[in-house]
């Protein structure tokens, strides 16, 4: 093995917020590899790359740099060592061309101005060099993504990095882009740099890696050489839960379709599918889960079902009658309630009190409105009730709702959603950033309303919490559904985690057993 | 109608033209430069209001006009000084900051200005200084250009060659490259190590240092005094130029030649038997229309983009 270039040892990152994001991880980076981190959403992986960059500071242990100690305290400091990354979210500016943007910050001068001639000369020099093709006199905001992405690493490179961190390249770029990518990483990998790829994408991984440390809840799960391990190895690795919940079911048969979506399809401006002939139904009395790594069209699914993203083609239908077009309040009067995943930006107005959330989506209606004034004395009555029914720990119904935990907070949200007894209640990632009691608590109140008859569509990256829950169980990959699960607590999360890393899929008969059983 | 146009074609209206828009145009260049580094400065009019009071002060006291005009710089880069200080050290909002240094301006330059002179409306007690004149040999001798062209204040040819300066500054040196990256893209200046705050303090003090210039002018050029309140809406109508210019140098240096053109106009038609008070709104019911042209330009363009996209 070649000599250890970048090493971290026992590193431990707990944000003020008492979050621990990673626990005595240990990474070690040799010369002129290419080196993958992978895990799910949440294992840690950009919280390590972080560290590396000088982003954030570890609260505990050591990183050495070719056996020296290292001690980052900006991305500035990371660059001076030869520590280089491209952002998933590109650091470009947009209207300059591509070498304002390569030289911005170390821009070279001829007299009081900006030598640009020679700016487009480095920027010729390295494209050169490297073999990374990009017109030093085009307008970044003309480029595409993957000419973006080559403008990135150049800019590395130019700031002399000789490692090289790469969050998600490929999260964005199309297959003949990914292609052209790892041929250039290949390349720079043979003239000597090292490159840290995190990504959850395990063939893409397969293909260029030489080693893999696999993460998963803040702790890494060890080092692999890519050639020792199977894609089957790693996913086992990356997905599995720690905890098992159980609760108790009453089983009952379903009732009539409350939701029932066909061929819902979707695309970005450029393109790129989002979501691709996406069809399920839930009945009453069901709970049926999404699974899937984030970003696999979850959240364009969700937006279409609230109401907030327009869609041509493709039916989405609520207890029979066709949505499209609807606004979010003549969709909400349906009977369809929404828990939002982020609920200090969707989920509550932070300043307002406890009971002016509560009844935020109800306000309107007969018993709490006069047609002037709000009926005070109704209001209060309910907020009290509800308050304590969801046990939310707070001074009372006038305190604002800010200044809540987070697990009452969303207790806050899930009393407001659950207290006008929906058809439909679609649960976004209901239990995240929440204590365990909380959590528990709003798991029994969703089966609660399953109980009632009321349909649930829970989408959550919680293993745990989708395969105790849900009655049937979908999973998501690349904008499709690629499973339909009849009985989601006997699936093995090695068995989920192939398909959730698009290693499986069913074949379409089962998968349309979602739309027809 | 006829006495309308016998007004405006004359040589006197254009050499007016030029001796109004100068304030108007320093300010606006200020305003550009802190627009381009996201950071809008509406503290302008009470900048220009106390560099103005400033350079009175400053050349009734030394003797000097040009040391006037130094105090007036000085006194409009230290009250950016101030607002940046404050809303980029301490996060005071940047509107909040701005509304606070126009009522102090306003406030305190009377309260000044009575202290020293014993008077609140003018500084006419004061022995005040004004800024010289310039016959351009050769150009004055031209006729039509030569009356237009020639025999302005030192600062307006200062205001025409500023025009270049900050159009040379903000497209071709690593400040202004800096500059518009801050602007459009904080994140992607800081990732390659270009300090955001130190861009946009250095963007506030620029622009208090043209508006001090502009401030300096309406006491020391378009007036000898001071008299309070005198910017009377100068600062505001440089923000407007400067959007509707669509934050570009050359496109500001036009909108404010245009309000320019208005306020001229309105003194002009004095003579005229209209209504003062109408002809008094004549730059701010351009600055309006301007305002609706160019949005509704925008949303043209933005229309059409989207179509082309499909």
């Amino acid at each position: 093995m070649t000599s250890q270039l970048l090493e971290m040892k026992n590193i431990t990152k707990v944000y003020p917020n008492g979050v621990v994001a990673n626990q005595k991880v240990q990474f070690s980076l040799s010369e002129g590899e290419i080196h993958a981190i992978v895990g799910e959403n949440g294992a840690g992986k950009s919280t390590l790359m972080k560290m590396m960059f000088g982003m954030e500071a570890p609260s505990e242990g050591e990183i050495f740099l070719r056996g020296e100690p290292l001690k980052l305290t900006s991305p500035q400091d990371a660059i001076d060592k030869g520590i280089g990354m491209v952002h998933q979210h590109f650091m470009l500016v947009p209207s300059f061309t591509v070498a304002e943007n390569m030289v911005l910050g170390m821009e070279p001068k001829k007299g009081v101005g900006i030598n640009y001639s020679e700016a487009v000369r480095m920027t010729e020099e390295m494209s050169k060099k490297y073999n990374l093709h990009v017109n030093p006199k085009a307008k970044v905001e003309d480029l595409s993504v993957g000419m973006k992405q080559k403008i990135e690493i150049l800019k590395a490179l130019l700031r002399g990095a000789k490692i090289l961190i790469l969050d998600e390249p490929t999260a964005v770029l199309t297959p003949q882009e990914t292609e052209e990518l790892f041929r250039e990483l290949k390349q720079l990998k043979e003239q000597g740099h090292t490159i840290v790829f995190i990504s959850h994408k395990l063939k893409e991984v397969k293909a260029i890696c030489d080693r893999i440390t696999i993460m998963r809840a803040g702790k890494s799960e060890g080092v692999f050489l890519t050639r020792d391990v199977s894609e089957q190895d790693i996913s086992k690795l990356m997905v599995g839960r720690d905890v098992v919940l159980k609760y108790d079911k009453i089983s009952k048969p379903y009732g009539s379709d409350i939701l029932s979506v066909n061929e819902l399809s979707l695309s970005d401006e450029t393109g790129k599918a989002l979501l691709e002939n996406v069809a399920f139904k839930v009945r009453s009395g069901e709970i049926v889960g999404i699974a899937g790594v984030e970003g696999n069209g979850q959240t364009q699914l969700v937006e279409a079902l609230t109401g907030r993203l327009s869609v041509r083609r493709g039916s989405i239908a609520v207890k029979g009658t066709v949505i499209q077009g609807y606004d979010i309040g003549r969709i909400r009067s349906l009977g369809v309630s929404y828990i939002p995943e982020d609920r200090m930006r969707q989920g509550a107005a932070k300043e307002a009190s406890i009971s002016d959330n509560l009844i935020s989506t109800q306000y309107r209606s007969k018993e709490m409105n006069s047609g002037l004034f709000l009926k005070g004395k109704t209001i209060g009555k309910l907020a009290a009730k509800l308050i304590e029914d969801f046990r939310v720990r707070c001074s009372g119904p006038a305190q604002p709702i800010g200044m809540l935990s987070g697990g009452n907070m969303q207790k806050v949200v899930v009393a407001r959603e659950c207290s006008t007894s929906p058809d439909l209640l679609i649960a976004e990632q209901p239990t995240r950033g929440v204590d365990v009691g909380a959590a528990q608590f709003i798991h029994q109140k969703l089966i609660e309303l399953r109980d009632n008859g009321s349909g649930v569509l829970l989408i959550s990256a919680d293993l745990n919490e989708i395969l105790e829950l849900s009655d049937s169980l979908l999973v998501m990959y690349e904008g499709q559904i690629v499973a339909y699960l009849e009985e989601p607590s006997k699936v093995t999360e090695e068995e989920l985690g192939l398909y959730m890393l698009g290693l499986q899929r069913q074949d379409d008969g089962q998968i349309r057993r979602a739309v027809e059983s | 109608m006829s006495s309308l146009f016998d007004v405006i074609f004359t040589t006197e209206f254009a050499f007016s033209v030029l001796r109004v828009t100068t304030p108007i145009l320093f300010a606006a260049l200020g305003a550009l430069i802190s627009n381009r580094a996201g950071i809008i400065n509406i503290g302008l009019e009470g900048i220009m209001l106390v560099a103005a009071l400033t350079g009175v002060i400053a050349s009734a006291y030394t003797g000097s006009a040009w040391l006037g005009l130094t105090g007036a710089v000085m006194a409009g880069t230290l009250i950016a000084g101030v607002l940046a200080f404050f809303t980029l050290k301490f996060k005071t909002h940047i509107i909040l900051g701005g509304v606070a240094i126009n009522m102090f301006a306003s406030g305190g330059t009377v309260f000044i200005l009575y202290l020293l002179s014993g008077d609140k409306g003018s500084s006419t007690s004061l022995p005040s200084k004004v800024l010289p004149t310039l016959d351009i040999p050769l150009l004055k001798d031209i006729p039509v250009l030569g009356p237009i062209l020639s025999g302005h204040n030192v600062l307006t040819y200062m205001s025409i060659l500023a025009v270049f300066v900050v159009y040379y500054l903000l497209k071709r040196t690593p400040l202004g490259l800096r500059i518009r990256s801050v602007g459009e893209n904080p994140q992607a200046a800081q990732s390659v190590g270009v300090s955001v705050v130190k861009v946009q303090y250095t963007a506030l003090l620029l622009s208090g240092f043209f508006a001090g210039l502009g401030g300096a002018y309406m006491s020391m050029g378009y007036l000898s005094l001071f008299t309070r309140d005198m910017i009377a809406g100068r600062g505001w109508i440089a923000i407007a130029a400067e959007s509707m210019g669509r934050s570009t140098t050359v496109g500001t240096t036009l909108t404010s030649l245009l309000f320019g053109t208005a306020d001229a106009l309105a003194n002009a038609l004095q003579v005229l038997k209209i209504p003062a008070e109408l002809i008094g709104t004549l730059p701010y019911v351009t600055t309006v229309i301007g305002l609706v042209i160019y949005a509704v330009s925008e949303s043209r363009m933005r229309g059409k983009k989207l179509k082309e996209k499909g």
